[in-house]
């Protein structure tokens, strides 16, 4: 029968990656000074299982380079090479050849040969070189396991039973019943050989009745070898003679005699033991090896637990989840709707539908958390990258620097993970580049040598927080300013800090002195924000000049839901993100000044821009004087600013529903949801109104 | 009733294909995806013929194969042991643990019916 193997190539790749990932992290994690053979070991396996895997697959060039690896890494393993950071960056640039080729044939392009017969010829180099000493046992084994996997083009040589082997049968030429042969040599028997004669025996002679006949050829064989085995053959019926494991027919057939069936075995042969030298020693073989038995099982009682959880994840097409996420957004709408009728329904019958209606709401929000956490990855996989990219960034630069990698089980939006990865490189880069000093200017700095940079991530109520903070130089006020001058941009010297910090997201804006081969080429800052901005999140800084600098990322737990305000603006309802809100109030007339035609908020010794909301949204019948209607102060990435509406209706979650795709971009609206009456609210976006809001105030005061 | 068979290996993919081909062929197939987890299978269960790596984290083939032996109700079922090195040390250790047999990966899945077939008669 023909099998297609294609079909497994899939899992293959994706089991490589995790394999090389895997490898590459380990890579990273060892000691160089006295590595752990447990680590050492799973990096071996890594390599091991890659190249079984793609020597089956026919993945030629990949195997290729994996077995020499491999190769290397055994010898590490067993101590023949030591370690040293040399090495490991000689296999860690192995794994991105790995990577290529694995892509390359993932993506049915050309593999990259030159690079694995660079990569092969300089592992053999270091193997080579390292093992001088045992240069014996070194070329000894290349050609030996490269016969092997030679050998897979011969078919009698790529298996065989351990009864074939000339070993096993000492001098006898009859390998096939090798366990009778084997009865003298004791230290080699093993239990299972031993049971196998035992269970050929009893096939061949039947189970109680056969006693004594069992004994007896036993000792025959004792005595006069191959000749009573060609008896025992032709009383079980075997034809072939030249394979031993013929003998384990019987035994696959007689597999449902369990374990009781064993146990009067074993009271069998307690009892033959006298009559039978073999017997007893099988007797021992038995005993021994049921005394060392126990020891290992027990020894990992933890990892059952483990196998428990794996087995029980299942693999499951994003589109499904998604589609899921949609109708609980739907169920979301029609349960408040359901609320809302509700609410008008009098009397007994009110009462109970309003329990029904509660109780419906409780499992509606249930459904709803359980399928989002559905879409929930932990941020790990996302920063396990950074080690290796902080490790070969700090090595380019000549500078020292220690990542520090907090709350990576932090969950957060499938598609929000694979949209934070550029921004956070991007930030990780600057810091190392720009931020951490060389080792000589931190002495003399009195830091200690070696620079810290820290990524972490946090859930803060309905975000989450990836921070980026390193002990570096920090920004400098000044340069950053002269800059934005030179730039072009409106700055006075007394601007706030903050405001400050944010004008390093203007397009064209580096005030590195020298653009690097690390930074300062391709995307900007201003790229970082713009991504960090589209999946609903914001950027702040904190820095102080020579001490450092934190950028924060705020990022929503998922961009479906939004847990936002509703305001009415006239007959209007909006829904603001609670992200965004810092709090809400009646102005008094003392809080509102008028700066020409307009009027801003001064709250707390601070000037703020106010927009009214009927006029950037065209609303009529609002509140049109703010001591009459409610103050909104929000905050975006961008500036601070107060909104004015009529009043607050209430917080609620909603669903995002896309404005783009059934209408089109409108300036100052993020999207829109439906709200339980069925009637469609608009949701504010804060960062767009602070950017479009052109009345001459905002102009004056923002700038 | 059809021969069952455990399968044990790390790889995802190699346990695949030995499943499917040996599903293909009619025989009942269990997998495992290390020694552990093999051994702990085979104490609820009995399984007809047992196809192991070496090379597993947590427990290895020849562990799993030395614990085998150690239970009463498989010390004769067949085991073979799948590996990468087929040099005598290998098979003299893959003898020592008690295998029936070895078969050198990488292989192909006529072979492994083969040798499938050769065991379990």
């Amino acid at each position: 029968m023909s099998i297609d193997i294609e079909q497994f190539h899939g899992v293959f790749f994706d089991e490589s990656d995790e394999h090389l990932d895997d490898m590459e992290q380990l890579l990273m994690s060892l000691d160089v000074e006295s590595p752990d053979p447990e680590e050492l070991n799973s990096i071996f396996r890594a390599a091991h299982s890659i190249k079984g895997g793609s020597g089956i697959f026919g993945f030629d060039a990949l195997m290729n380079l994996t077995h020499v690896m491999e190769n290397l890494l055994d010898k590490a393993r067993n101590n023949e090479i030591a370690v040293t950071a040399d090495i490991v960056n000689v296999l860690l640039e192995t794994l991105d050849v790995l990577k290529d080729t694995l892509n390359a044939y993932r993506d049915e392009t050309a593999i990259p040969q030159e690079n694995i017969d660079e990569r092969i010829k300089i592992l053999n180099g270091v193997i080579n070189e390292q093992s001088t000493d045992a240069a014996l046992g070194d070329n000894g084994a290349l050609p030996e396991i490269s016969a092997n996997i030679q050998s897979e083009g011969d078919p009698d040589e790529s298996f065989g039973f351990f009864d074939d082997e000339p070993t096993s049968a000492g001098a006898n030429s009859d390998d096939g019943f090798g366990f009778f042969d084997d009865e003298p040599i004791k230290e080699e028997l093993s239990y299972n050989e031993q049971a196998k004669s035992e269970c050929n025996e009893d096939d061949g002679f039947g189970f109680f009745d056969d006693e004594i006949p069992h004994i007896s050829v036993a000792s025959q064989t004792d005595a006069s070898g191959s000749a009573t085995t060609e008896t025992i053959e032709t009383e079980t019926g075997e034809e072939e003679q030249g394979f031993g494991f013929f003998e384990d027919v019987p035994s696959a057939r007689h597999i449902n005699t369990t374990l009781e069936t064993a146990s009067s075995h074993n009271s069998q042969r307690a009892a033959k033991q006298p009559s039978s030298a073999a017997t007893t020693d099988l007797h021992k073989t038995t005993n021994k090896s049921a005394a060392s038995m126990p020891a290992k099982p027990v020894a990992k009682p933890s990892s059952k637990k483990g196998t428990v959880r794996e087995s029980a994840s299942i693999r499951v097409d994003t589109t499904k989840i998604d589609a899921m996420v949609n109708l609980v957004g739907e169920l979301v709408i029609t349960q408040s709707m359901l609320s809302m009728i509700g609410q008008e329904v009098e009397g007994q019958v009110g009462e109970r539908l309003q329990l029904a209606i509660d109780e419906l709401q409780r499992n509606t929000r249930e459904i709803q958390e359980s399928v989002m956490s559905m879409r929930m990855l932990p941020l790990t996989a996302t920063f396990n990258r950074f080690p290796r990219l902080v490790r070969d960034l700090a090595g380019k630069l000549g500078k020292q620097v220690e990542l520090v990698l907090q709350g990576g089980s932090t969950e957060i939006d499938k598609s929000l993970i694979e949209k934070i990865v550029d921004p956070l490189t991007h930030l990780v880069r600057n810091s190392i580049d720009h931020g951490i000093e060389m080792p000589d200017k931190r002495v003399a700095a009195g830091k200690p040598e070696k620079g810290t940079v820290i990524l972490s991530a946090e859930q803060k109520g309905g975000s989450i927080i990836i921070s980026i903070i390193d002990d570096g130089d920090g920004l400098h006020r000044n340069k950053i300013l002269d800059k934005a001058r030179s730039n072009g941009l409106a700055v006075s010297d007394d601007m706030p800090d903050a405001e400050v910090w944010q004008l390093i997201f203007q397009p064209g804006f580096s005030t590195a002195e020298a653009i690097t081969d690390v930074s300062g080429r391709g995307v900007g800052m201003d790229v970082v924000r713009r991504n960090i901005e589209s999946i609903g999140g914001r950027i702040d800084i904190e820095s102080s000049a020579g001490e450092g600098s934190a950028f924060f990322i705020h990022l929503p737990l998922t961009l479906a839901i939004v847990d936002g305000m509703c305001v009415s603006v006239g007959k209007q309802i909006f829904v603001i993100p609670l992200l965004n809100i810092i709090e809400s109030f009646q102005p008094t007339n003392q809080q509102l000044k008028t700066l020409g035609n307009d009027t801003v908020l001064y709250i707390r010794d601070q000037y703020w821009p106010l927009v009214p909301l009927y006029d950037f949204m065209e609303v009529e019948d609002a509140a049109l004087s703010p001591t009459e209607g409610i103050v909104v102060l929000l905050e975006s990435s961008k500036k601070r600013f107060g909104i004015l509406v009529d009043a607050l209706v209430g917080q609620q979650q909603v669903v995002i529903k896309s404005l783009e795709e059934h209408y089109r971009k409108v300036a100052g609206i993020a999207g829109a949801t439906i709200m339980g009456d069925g009637k469609v609210a608009l949701i504010i976006d804060a960062d767009s109104i602070a950017t479009t809001y052109t009345s001459s105030q905002i102009k004056e005061l923002l700038s | 009733m059809s021969k069952h068979i455990l399968v044990v290996d790390d790889s995802v993919s190699i346990r695949q294909m030995v499943e499917m081909t040996l599903k293909g062929a009619g025989y009942t197939v269990t997998t495992a995806q290390d020694g552990q987890e093999a051994l702990d299978k085979c104490k609820s269960q009995q399984f007809n013929f047992v196809l192991t790596d070496q090379n597993m984290p947590r427990m290895d083939g020849l562990t799993l194969i030395k614990n085998l032996r150690g239970l009463g109700s498989y010390s004769k079922t067949p085991v073979v042991m799948l590996t990468t090195e087929a040099g005598d040390d290998m098979k003299a250790k893959g003898k020592a643990a008690g295998a029936t047999g070895w078969m050198v990966k990488p292989f192909d899945p006529n072979k492994l019916l083969d040798v499938t077939k050769r065991v379990l008669g």
